[in-house]
């Protein structure tokens, strides 16, 4: 079972009543499994389940259902919840009555994100007790304690698990997904749901008296856990994943350690303690910030780290760097492996936009009307990767791109500035940004991408897509006329696979002064694909092909040059845009 | 316990994260605890990836550098880029069908010589085994099989009955492609 799927488990073993969150790696397959669960039609009807517009949207609907009574849950990636931090920062204040977990995944390595980011450090700035699962196992297991934790202590727990939980699969027990008894109903209090200066400063007194209970609660559960050795004399402090990892090194390693395993946050410090004064020195093993570390470094007075270098303070750990990083602070030798030498470049593979993209497309008719010497912004989606094609100079968080082409247009600079931003990141966080160029009148031009799904992430349904989670009809909030009603005179919609039309619409966008609006609309290339859209493929008329390389230098995956002609592989999606490239006519449907 | 670690490589798209879970699920089925860990999101969009399958492991998803029992690659380049995983004694199953990168194709880098990529390998392992395999699923009645016939590949390595692995395969793949994909795994056995 995957991480996801056995935290989605957890929480349909907790008969859970309200499912929110906004897609991001690594955390999206949990409500998709949710909607799975709900669509198998045995659980349809029993709990309400959607994408939100961003990740603030999505807990807020999330905190009034468990207001209501109703338990809830909330997902997102880490950086996720730095949108969502408003919220999250007051709702410790006014706590929860049903049950309310917001999970937000971690990724450290940064394998799809713009960065690394320790959610821990959100739990303790908002006083909101943290759990951080070891495996999939522990995942599932901790989602049930995490709500009867939650309406005991009339906290939100904040979930941590990391990209190798979440997209680590497993074998997990599971329980039974039975019904439990609810109380549905919003009682008014005032005093604590309208945080008026006057009511807050009361609420904060509460939240603080509550620490110490919650954490001695959190000391008694089976996520903390100290294993007190004979004779040891080193011992090891390990968090989330990085605790399976040092459980298999000291399996092999031949001496004895003692060993605090956490998994929940606020640490009772008596744990800390009790583990120094049974061992000289203690070494700290954890992903992302040293955040035991700083704890342990306040109750131990030997303490290894990443303070004193020993342990790495960026990237994802294994087994093996733990280790040798157990192996160091116990005085034997690292394990070393063989370093493999090529005398020859290995061909590095990144991620390419897909075979008949529409991006690809619409890149290459920005850029051919832009030119070089323009600014390109942009924003978080699979469009990043026009990076590859020169298309793509800044990109920040989400919603970022129009805000810093304000930026870039209204500092000055002679450049013409372009950004671009898919259909759901415009609604997620790009609207604002919007109404803020025109009304503070930059000189942009602003491309939505609208490919009809939110498609990175694994293809999820958004407002404008006309479906919900559950592939029912929706309604489907008209691009066009909100970029309108955000005072934008120059709209034009284009189909990137319209080549010509493409050009013209950046044209004239180039020659306008203010803000212009192009929305770009095609379907994604998978999604079209999954919805019946066949093309024909296309190949290269060999003896008209000139060699020139214009069409490969187009990006497309499926073209490469084979004995000095271009050449036109399986993965071609038959988008065309290549035949209008070559200047030869060398390229034509197969069989035309 | 039988432990058995797999790493699996090639580019997105060629179904790497299906052939993992069918090897995991076997696992399962036969009592074995498994761990693996998969390549989600961004690399999906036609970049290298890598699943880790940890068979008879309890603990984390990652095999650690050198660990490998088996590199199963479903294209040549790619065993080269995950070798640093593969043990010494362990074995590699390659795929001799290429896939150009991106790089390659805007004239950046010269795509290494097949020979040159498997006389690599050799030295780095205990023994290499390649094939076409793609040319097997081709026969087998579909491309997008690939990933099946690697898997009749490795099986004969696997701590993992092949009935069981067949009889999982039978129920993960659509129901249409269930005796393609069962020959391919015959094919991918026996070649």
């Amino acid at each position: 079972m995957l991480g996801n799927d056995s935290i989605a488990r957890g929480l349909l073993e907790s008969d859970i009543d309200v499912a929110t969150g906004y897609p991001g790696t690594p955390s999206s397959e949990i409500l998709a499994s949710l909607a799975s669960y709900a669509l198998s039609g045995w659980k349809k009807d029993k709990f309400h389940i959607e994408w939100s517009v961003n990740e603030k949207v999505a807990l807020e609907v999330a905190i009034g259902a468990s207001w209501a009574g109703a338990r809830s849950v909330c997902t997102m990636k880490h950086v996720g919840l730095n949108v969502a931090a408003d919220p999250f920062m007051t709702l410790s204040h006014t706590g929860v009555n049903g049950g309310l977990v917001l999970i937000s995944a971690d990724d450290p390595s940064c394998h799809s994100s713009q960065n690394e980011q320790d959610s821990r450090v959100y739990s303790k700035f908002a006083r909101i007790p943290c759990l951080d699962p070891q495996s999939p196992q522990e995942a599932r297991d901790m989602i049930l304690y995490a709500y009867e934790f939650s309406e005991k202590f009339k906290t939100p727990i904040l979930f941590r698990p990391t990209t190798r939980i979440s997209h680590a699969k497993s074998d997990v027990d599971v329980g039974e997904i039975a019904p439990r008894e609810k109380k549905i109903g919003f009682t008014k209090d005032a005093e604590r749901f309208v945080v008026l200066p006057k009511h807050t400063r009361v609420l904060l007194k509460k939240l603080n008296a509550k620490q110490d209970f919650m954490m001695k609660a959190l000391a008694e559960s089976p996520w903390n856990r100290l294993e007190l050795k004979n004779g040891a004399k080193l011992g090891v402090i390990a968090s989330g994943v990085a605790s399976a990892y040092a459980e298999e090194a000291m399996e092999t390693l031949g001496i004895q350690v003692s060993y605090l395993k956490i998994g929940a946050y606020p640490i009772d410090p008596s744990l800390i303690k009790k583990l120094a004064q049974n061992v000289e020195r203690i070494l700290v093993i954890e992903e992302l910030t040293p955040f035991i570390e700083e704890q342990a470094r306040m109750y131990a007075p030997e303490v290894m780290g990443k303070m004193t270098g020993d342990v790495p303070h960026e990237g994802e750990f294994d087994t093996l760097l733990v280790s040798n990083m157990i192996r160091k602070a116990a005085g034997k030798p690292a394990i070393k492996n063989r370093d493999i030498q090529l005398d020859f470049e290995l061909p590095a593979r990144p991620p390419v936009m897909c075979s008949g993209c529409p991006h690809r497309a619409t890149f290459y008719a920005m850029k051919s009307v832009f030119k070089e010497e323009s600014i390109f912004a942009s924003d978080i989606g699979c469009y990043t990767l026009g990076t590859q094609l020169g298309a793509v100079d800044t990109c920040l968080c989400m919603g970022a791109s129009i805000t810093i082409a304000s930026g870039l247009s209204l500092s000055g600079i002679d450049n013409k500035v372009a950004c671009t931003i898919g259909d759901s990141t415009f609604l997620h966080t790009g609207i604002p940004g919007l109404i803020n160029a025109v009304y503070n009148k930059a000189n942009i031009t602003v491309v939505i991408l609208d490919n009809r799904t939110t498609a990175m992430t694994g293809h999820q349904q958004n407002p404008a897509t006309g479906a919900n989670i559950l592939e029912e009809p929706a309604s489907e909030i008209s691009l066009e006329a909100l970029v309108k009603s955000c005072g934008v005179d120059s709209l034009q919609v284009i189909d990137p696979l319209d080549l010509e039309t493409s050009k013209a619409a950046f044209k004239k966008a180039y020659n306008t002064d203010g803000v212009k609006v192009i929305i770009a609309r095609q379907p994604c290339i998978i999604t079209a694909k999954k919805m019946g859209i066949r093309r024909k493929q296309l190949e290269v008329i060999e003896d008209v092909c000139e060699g020139c390389k214009r069409c490969v230098k187009f990006g497309c995956p499926a073209m490469e040059i084979r004995n000095g002609k271009a050449f036109i592989g399986d993965s071609c999606a038959g988008c065309a845009v290549c035949t209008k490239i070559c200047q030869f006519g060398a390229i034509k449907a197969k069989g035309a | 316990m039988d432990k058995f670690d797999l790493l699996i490589v090639g580019v997105g798209g060629q179904g790497v994260i299906l052939a993992s879970d069918i090897i995991g699920r076997a696992a399962v089925q036969e009592g074995l605890p498994v761990r693996s860990a998969e390549t989600h999101g961004m690399a999906q969009r036609g970049g290298a990836v890598e699943n880790h399958v940890r068979i008879g492991c309890k603990y984390g998803s990652l095999i650690p550098l050198e660990g490998a029992d088996c590199l199963m690659s479903m294209e040549p380049l790619e065993s080269l880029r995950f070798a640093r995983y593969l043990s010494p004694k362990g074995i590699a199953v390659i795929n001799t069908e290429k896939i150009i990168p991106v790089t390659v194709n805007t004239g950046k880098v010269q795509y290494p010589e097949l020979e040159l990529i498997l006389g690599t390998m050799k030295g780095l392992c205990s023994e290499v085994k390649s094939e076409n395999y793609t040319g097997l699923a081709k026969k087998a009645g579909a491309v997008q099989a690939l990933n099946v016939v690697m898997i009749g590949a490795v099986s004969k390595y696997l701590p993992i009955k092949p009935e069981t692995i067949k009889d999982v395969i039978a129920r993960s793949v659509p129901p249409k492609t269930v005796a393609v994909n069962l020959k391919a795994f015959d094919l991918g056995r026996d070649a």
